[in-house]
């Protein structure tokens, strides 16, 4: 991993990972929000994600590169990072000039990945199962009519347990990107007059996105 | 006022070292912070101790030897200077301060509060330089038009005085500010572009190997940089590379 043997170009692949990540962050919403208006656009759209092939076996696996590399590169900083102070501190106010959020992206990151890894044990290994394993490409029940995807949807947003790490991983997704988005645009050496807007659509896009995954939630859960 | 000293001892670069505490009377509000490190000391030889060992030199703020990590920031509570510039009365009678030194692998402690800043240096001679002939026939800097914005962005950059503030606060303990400032300084005017390339990438490759943390943008440097060096030269530094890599 040559490419990767300088500080910089670990921030930048960083960077562009997120940035990846943050794209597909808002095709999923805009998947997720046809559910509350209409069970049909939503299986519609589900079955389209989950069958063709493009989506299946090009982003997808572009997808999964992109969430393994950001976290692992992350893991790989934050021990590198602190392999670089080896003798701590007795008293250190980092409060007094960054933020939480900025300092803890470890935190808001590894519980983003707990929360990714329940997300595949409920939605995707199933998936897999079905179509790949099990073959079923129809994206029906048996014995029923229309496909399944509203329906299981609304069967997992019932367990309140569920719902309440859903919306606590979002609300740490949201702190992650709060210093995320920015310091992706500072880490490929974008910072120029356009920086206000960066920052103020990085808060905009912070706060947004995850409320939507939060609001799908809770909508599913308490019109269950 | 009277004050609580909690202060790291460390006699060599060997030894383990630990927080000593030392109490201070009779301290004047307007004294420097490293004039109530003098007092500390007088009291300390008076006794036949070992005094403190600091790091000082110009205490105007201007050369950056002095360094110290007081109450968890660097130059302490203030903002904007160093610590000779730091004045008694940012603090209360009765307070407890912790001073301590830079933290970070790159900058060894080498007695007590004095750390090992050569590796900054060493970054410096990997690329922080220009070759201008000087040898009777320089030509005349003023002869080469050069955009009144860049001069002033160059003139920024160039304020930083080294003394390594910034990879003290920073939680990775990463030198990118201080790195970005020698790079702008030089990438902004025409006397720096033909060695551009070789100096970015070259400072950069140093400054890994020096031991330094990888960047996360918190921010802590620009902070508490005494000479408020930006962020923008570290976007601008990350540019530079990007561009020498292609
Ligand atoms: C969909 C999920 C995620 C999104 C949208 C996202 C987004 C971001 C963004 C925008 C950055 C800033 C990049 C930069 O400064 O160059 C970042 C940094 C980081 N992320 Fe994530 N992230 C996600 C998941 C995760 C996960 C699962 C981890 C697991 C540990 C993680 C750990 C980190 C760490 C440690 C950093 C800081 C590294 C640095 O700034 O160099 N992230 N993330
Ligand atoms: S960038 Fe600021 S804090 Fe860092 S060495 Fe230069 S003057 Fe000191
Ligand atoms: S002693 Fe020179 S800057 Fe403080």
């Amino acid at each position: 991993m040559s490419v990767l043997s300088s500080s910089i170009a670990r921030k930048v692949a960083m960077a562009l990972s997120a940035l990846f990540l943050i794209i597909f962050l808002i095709i999923h919403l805009a998947v997720n929000l046809t559910s509350l208006f209409s069970a049909d656009a939503f299986n519609e759209a589900s079955h389209f994600m989950g069958t063709n092939p493009l989506i299946q076996f090009a982003m997808q696996p572009v997808l999964i590169f992109g969430v393994v590399f950001h976290f692992v590169m992350g893991f790989v900083l934050e021990l590198r990072n602190r392999g670089a102070r080896n003798v701590k501190y007795a008293k250190f106010n980092g409060a007094a000039s960054s933020t939480w959020a900025s300092r803890n992206m470890i935190i808001s990151g590894a519980v983003i990945l707990a929360f990714i890894v329940l997300h595949f044990i409920d939605f995707w290994i199933p998936e897999l199962n079905t179509k790949y394993v099990l073959g079923d490409m129809s994206g029906v029940l048996p014995g029923e009519e229309g496909y399944r995807y509203f329906e299981e949807l609304q069967h997992k947003f019932a367990n309140p347990l569920r719902v309440g790490a859903y919306v606590v991983a979002f609300v740490l997704l949201a702190i992650h990107l709060m210093h995320g988005f920015q310091s992706a645009f500072q880490s490929m050496g974008f910072n120029n007059k356009y920086t206000g807007f960066v920052k103020a659509f990085g808060k905009f896009y912070s706060i947004v996105i995850p409320l939507g995954f939060i609001i799908v939630a809770l909508c599913h859960h308490f019109n269950h | 006022m009277d004050l609580t000293l909690k202060i790291w001892r460390q006699k060599g670069p060997q030894d383990k070292g630990q927080m000593v505490e030392y109490k201070v009377t009779d301290i004047s509000e307007h004294m420097s912070f490293l004039e109530m490190m003098d007092v500390l000391n007088e009291g300390l030889v008076a006794k036949g101790e070992v005094p403190v060992a600091f790091d000082h030199d110009c205490r105007e703020g201007i050369c950056g030897m002095c360094s110290l990590h007081i109450n968890g920031e660097p130059h302490g509570p203030d903002r904007g200077i160093t610590t000779c510039q730091l004045h008694m009365r940012m603090f209360k009678d009765g307070d407890t301060i912790y001073i301590e030194p830079w933290r970070a692998k790159a900058f060894p402690v080498i007695k007590d509060l004095i750390v090992d800043r050569m590796a900054f240096e060493r970054i410096q001679q990997a690329g922080g330089y220009i070759s201008v002939n000087t040898s009777g026939n320089t030509q005349d800097a003023n002869a080469i038009p050069i955009s009144k914005h860049n001069a002033d962005l160059s003139m920024d950059a160039a304020a930083c005085i080294g003394c390594g503030a910034c990879v003290a606060s920073c939680k990775n303990s990463s030198a990118m500010l201080f790195v970005s400032a020698k790079v702008s300084q030089f990438a902004l005017l025409p006397q720096g572009q033909i060695e551009a390339a070789d100096r970015v990438r070259n400072m950069v490759k140093q400054m890994d190997e020096e031991g330094f943390g990888n960047c996360t943008n918190t921010g802590a440097c620009e902070v508490e940089c005494p000479k408020g060096i930006s962020l923008e030269n570290i976007a601008r530094m990350n540019r530079e590379y990007l561009k020498a890599s292609m």
